[in-house]
């Protein structure tokens, strides 16, 4: 039974939400709804499992002296200030509320800092591109000039360019980006699509059927 | 010129990091002008928000953190001064957690008002919570527009907002109280019931699951704001028209600053994308021509 219960629930929710799909109708529509719901109640709880296996790991980091423990005591201080910040300094009223100390935490220490993670990307691939970025073969030329045409059509860089080169209407750089954008990035994202899709089809058919089960931990 | 070619490829990458530095940061101070071309994709966004009624309710679903903030930040802005001064209400919500403060962010941000409250039959409204100013137009919390917050499940909050959204949102974010004691949410009782989705994302769930389950499954019309990584993959939407509209990018963000008559931020900052890029492009043109030289030789000796 400890594999037979879980088979079953897989096979009856992921049922419903396939038929309900069709028939919206009482009782479907209904149980799709309350396995909505129980799905929101648990991935609300994963967040604090989360939370709380991230306060684990990092205090197992700092008893066992690891090398990194010091990245793991700015962790711990860092969740313990804006828990508390949101439970018990919130004057009142909603934490997440304009004013509030978590909010002035989000706007002056989290949202700066998440914002530089991002912008570092900016030096890394200029990096990258500088190093890696060569037209080896044919296949390679093409997406480079590809990655030309897009990187300066979409400035307006691009049209005082194309004025430099005396572009016809219709010919601009701006306009060639949006070639590839709207003809041949459509048509490799949707092949992309339909792949993903199909893919996605079997595996979820193979789960709900009970032919896949190695969710369940076993072979 | 060999020798030359060989420092060029073993070029330390600290000056990399220089230089694109400067591009970025330079071009903010020289104050450049530049014109924006508005392209079809932000056009047809306009044109779908432009023909909605006055006093028509719209979804925003800010699905995006702090780490997109300079490419959605901007169209959160445009979008939110837009609605406020063309009476249009706007519901807020997030299935990132981020994504409701971001919103509060960009809402705080465009109030003009320098006062910090006024008092208003018996009630203290505070400038940039309870009351935006922008211009000669005003939007009031509760009334106007409301912050549902975020709630976890991903795509099937969408797919239980279908039928209720009371039961994906039975509170507000900011006070707390039950969604159907303001006066925006009479009447809205499940997705359909909206006009307009307007959704900013940065990845997953975003745009994609607006579009597989507000779109097809509802029936509601939804144009997007994404970052430059994530446009492509949702072009194939707007190509088939399930998508009303894409703003890509920080481009995108400056298009539709253009398009409705408030440049800003994503205007300004487009001149330091545009040098950015430029500098890239160098990168790799100088790179393979080095490549490509010591190759050639290398070659021969060998």
């Amino acid at each position: 039974m400890k594999r037979e219960i879980p088979l079953i629930l897989t096979a009856v929710v992921g049922l419903t939400f396939v038929v309900q799909f069709f028939v919206p109708h009482y009782p479907l529509g209904f149980m799709a709804d309350m396995f909505s719901d129980w799905f929101s109640i648990i991935a609300a709880c994963a967040i604090w499992l989360g939370a709380l296996n991230l306060l684990k790991i990092s205090l197992n980091k700092i008893y066992k002296k690891d090398k990194d423990r010091f990245y793991a005591v700015v962790t711990i201080i860092s969740f313990l200030l804006i828990v508390i910040a949101g439970f018990f300094f919130s004057g009142g009223r909603r934490f997440q509320e304009p004013g509030t100390s978590f909010d002035w935490l989000y706007i002056n220490v989290y949202s700066p800092l998440s914002a530089t993670m991002f912008a570092m990307l900016a030096f890394y691939v200029a990096s990258a591109s500088y190093r890696a970025f060569r037209a080896r073969n044919a296949q390679a030329t093409i997406l480079l000039l590809a990655a030309f045409v897009v990187m300066i059509g979409r400035t307006p860089f691009s049209d005082w360019l194309s004025g430099v080169f005396f572009l016809p209407e219709g010919w601009q750089i701006s306009n060639l980006s949006n070639i590839i954008m709207n003809f041949f990035n459509v048509a490799g994202q949707r092949a992309i699509m339909i792949g993903i899709s199909l893919g996605l089809i079997s595996t979820a058919l193979r789960v709900i059927l009970g032919i896949e089960r190695t969710y369940l931990g076993g072979d | 010129m060999q020798r030359i070619f060989e420092k060029l490829l073993a070029i330390d990458r600290r000056i990399i990091f220089l230089v694109i530095f400067l591009a970025l940061s330079i071009p903010i101070f020289l104050g450049i002008k530049i014109n924006i071309k508005v392209t079809d994709e932000v056009q047809i966004f306009y044109d779908a928000i432009s023909s909605l009624p006055s006093g028509s309710r719209i979804m925003v679903a800010c699905d995006y953190d702090p780490g997109s903030e300079p490419e959605l930040q901007p169209m959160a802005e445009s979008g939110f001064r837009y609605f406020i001064q063309n009476n249009l209400r706007f519901v807020i919500i997030g299935l990132w957690p981020q994504g409701p403060m971001q919103a509060n962010k960009a809402l705080v941000s465009i109030n003009e008002a320098k006062d910090e409250f006024i008092v208003e039959n018996g009630d203290t409204l505070y400038f940039g919570t309870d009351l935006i100013v922008v211009g000669p137009d005003t939007a009031r919390y509760g009334i106007d527009f409301v912050n549902l917050g975020f709630q976890a499940g991903n795509e099937l909050v969408i797919q239980r907002m279908g039928s209720s959204i009371k039961a994906a949102f039975a509170s507000d974010l900011r006070l707390g109280k039950p969604i159907e004691e303001f006066d925006i949410m009479r009447g809205l009782n499940q997705l359909s019931d909206f006009d307009f989705i307007f959704n900013l994302s940065a990845g997953y769930p975003g745009t994609v699951e607006w579009v597989q389950f507000a779109v097809d499954r509802f029936h509601v019309a939804c144009g997007a704001g994404n970052t430059a990584v994530q446009a492509p993959q949702v072009y194939p939407y707007l190509d088939s028209g399930q998508l009303s509209g894409l703003m890509g990018g920080m481009k995108g963000a400056a298009e539709l600053e253009k398009v409705v008559g408030h440049k800003a931020k994503a205007t300004m900052f487009m001149v330091s994308q545009t040098a950015a890029h430029i500098f890239v492009i160098l990168f790799i043109v100088i790179g393979n021509i080095a490549y490509f030289a010591t190759r050639g030789k290398s070659g021969r000796k060998g």
